[in-house]
């Protein structure tokens, strides 16, 4: 009895260019050989020029910034002065605005790991590398998991009260949704929605997420964690 | 003089001691260019050639490259401002102010460090994203996706270890923001807090703690996993130029 194959064999006999090969490409998840060539060009000086201007042109807007705006410098440390808000840097700020709705194991080791973990197994699953269409198969299946999903996560985004999430997270599935929806002819964007990955989602989702938090964390955030205006001063 | 400044310049690349220098030589052709990358100990973890489409603008935005521009010039900027502070209470925030008031170039020097710490945690950032929306995690480069989020926490913990130093009151309850969070973890959270801090809070053990892992040991771990991401991508296939469409 023999095994079913497992690859697909292919050949390339531009003998001029480059001696026969052949190719065994198994399953989808590997990258398929789509063209013959693909022009390469010397990494010196082709490559490292662009990368030497690049950077060139970064400095000299860093230097720009550099002459224009001074690094803040407050008073001597105290410890018996709090400042109020007393912020993390811009980047924590996120956490730190979670940290007003959730208690700190949730918001500062949870959610964070969560998120590194999430970020460190992406690859490592077939879904996304596949990347097919969330909606190519099982669709009415799916549709109910994310109705469900959604609902359970909305309800307790309201009992916490943490409207700066619930309210980005319901218009993302409301985009989903309409992503799904099947209309006669669709117009492009929604092609283009329809065509992403769970993981497309799923991201997209993090960065916004993660913007806004940041967002209202730095510029609309007084004392005692209160809701604040950017221009009131007290940030 | 009949010698051209390039003539001298071409009779000094033919010297004994310029070749022992440097082997491959200088010339017009592919073989002199390919030994520069491949005979250089660091250009080397490049490849010799590389794909023409992953070198336009749209592919990768050049942010991988912007983000280690970043670092250079925290490096270049982070080593004389080292000469002008001391990890100690409470002189580091009157080195500060020496830096503004004494140092010549001194505000400036601080400024751009600061300023292009914060660029580079922007770029890492919009670097990580934008690999994952053109799906160049997949496999072979799955496992440089994995250093790359290392680059990420290690480039987030240099910024915000570098946040103490000025030893101001930004940066003081900064820091007591952001390590209050650390006892949260569950049964060992107030001990890694100590032992992170050197105490129970922020103090001038804090510093010198901070100090060092600013200044030696996270960069030294920056650097080595900088290289490892860069030999990765020669060796998953160069920077993923996307899916090649039928000529």
């Amino acid at each position: 009895m023999s095994e079913p194959k497992d690859f697909v064999a292919a050949m390339d006999s531009n003998s001029r260019k480059t001696p026969v090969r052949v190719a065994f490409v198994t399953r989808r998840t590997s990258p398929h050989v789509k063209a013959h060539d693909d022009d390469t060009v010397m990494t010196f000086p082709e490559g490292l020029f662009r990368a030497a201007v690049a950077v060139e042109v970064l400095a000299l807007i860093l230097v720009a910034i550099a002459l224009l705006w001074d690094a803040p410098l407050e008073g001597l440390a105290d410890p018996t002065v709090t400042p109020n808000p007393a912020k993390a840097p811009w980047y924590f700020l996120g956490l730190q605005e979670l940290l007003h709705y959730f208690p700190p194991v949730v918001a500062g080791v949870l959610i964070p790991t969560l998120v590194i973990l999430g970020l460190i197994v992406i690859p490592y699953f077939k879904i996304n590398i596949e990347a097919e269409g969330l909606w190519t198969r099982n669709r009415t299946q799916r549709l109910r998991i994310l109705a469900v999903v959604t609902a359970v996560f909305a309800v307790f985004l309201a009992v916490f009260h943490v409207y700066a999430v619930l309210i980005p997270t319901l218009l993302i599935a409301a985009s989903m949704f309409f992503s799904a929806r099947s209309t006669p002819s669709p117009g492009r964007f929604q092609v283009w929605l329809a065509s992403k990955p769970l993981s497309f989602w799923i991201m997209s989702w993090f960065l916004v997420q993660a913007a806004i938090l940041t967002l209202i964390g730095t510029f609309f955030r007084g004392p005692g964690w209160s809701l604040v205006m950017p221009w009131s001063g007290q940030i | 003089m009949a010698n051209s400044l390039a003539e001298q310049l071409a009779n000094l690349r033919d010297t004994r001691v310029w070749r022992s220098i440097f082997r491959s030589g200088f010339g017009p052709t592919n073989l002199h260019r390919a030994l520069a990358v491949q005979q250089n100990v660091f250009l080397h973890l490049s490849s010799v050639k590389i794909r023409k489409r992953s070198l336009s603008f749209r592919v990768t935005w050049f942010l991988g490259t912007l983000s280690l521009g970043t670092f250079l010039i925290l490096v270049a900027t982070g080593i004389p401002l080292m000469l002008y502070y001391h990890p100690s209470v409470p002189q580091a925030y009157a080195d500060m102010k020496d830096l503004r008031f004494a140092v010549s170039a001194g505000v400036f020097l601080r400024n751009l460090h600061r300023w292009s710490a914060h660029a580079m945690v922007l770029l890492v950032f919009a670097h990580l994203f934008k690999v994952f929306y053109r799906g160049a995690y997949r496999p072979p480069r799955e496992f440089n996706w994995v250093i790359g989020v290392v680059l990420l926490m290690l480039t987030l913990f240099l910024s915000y270890t570098g946040y103490l130093l000025p030893w101001d009151q930004l940066a003081f309850w900064a820091i007591t923001v952001g390590s209050n969070l650390i006892s949260a973890v569950p049964v060992f959270g107030t001990k890694i807090r100590f032992l992170v801090l050197g105490g129970h809070t922020v103090n001038a053990n804090a510093l010198l703690r901070f100090y060092v892992l600013h200044c030696v040991v996270l960069p030294l771990a920056a650097a080595i996993f900088v290289a490892i991401h860069f030999w990765r991508i020669r060796k998953d296939g160069g920077i993923y130029s996307g899916e090649i469409k039928k000529p």
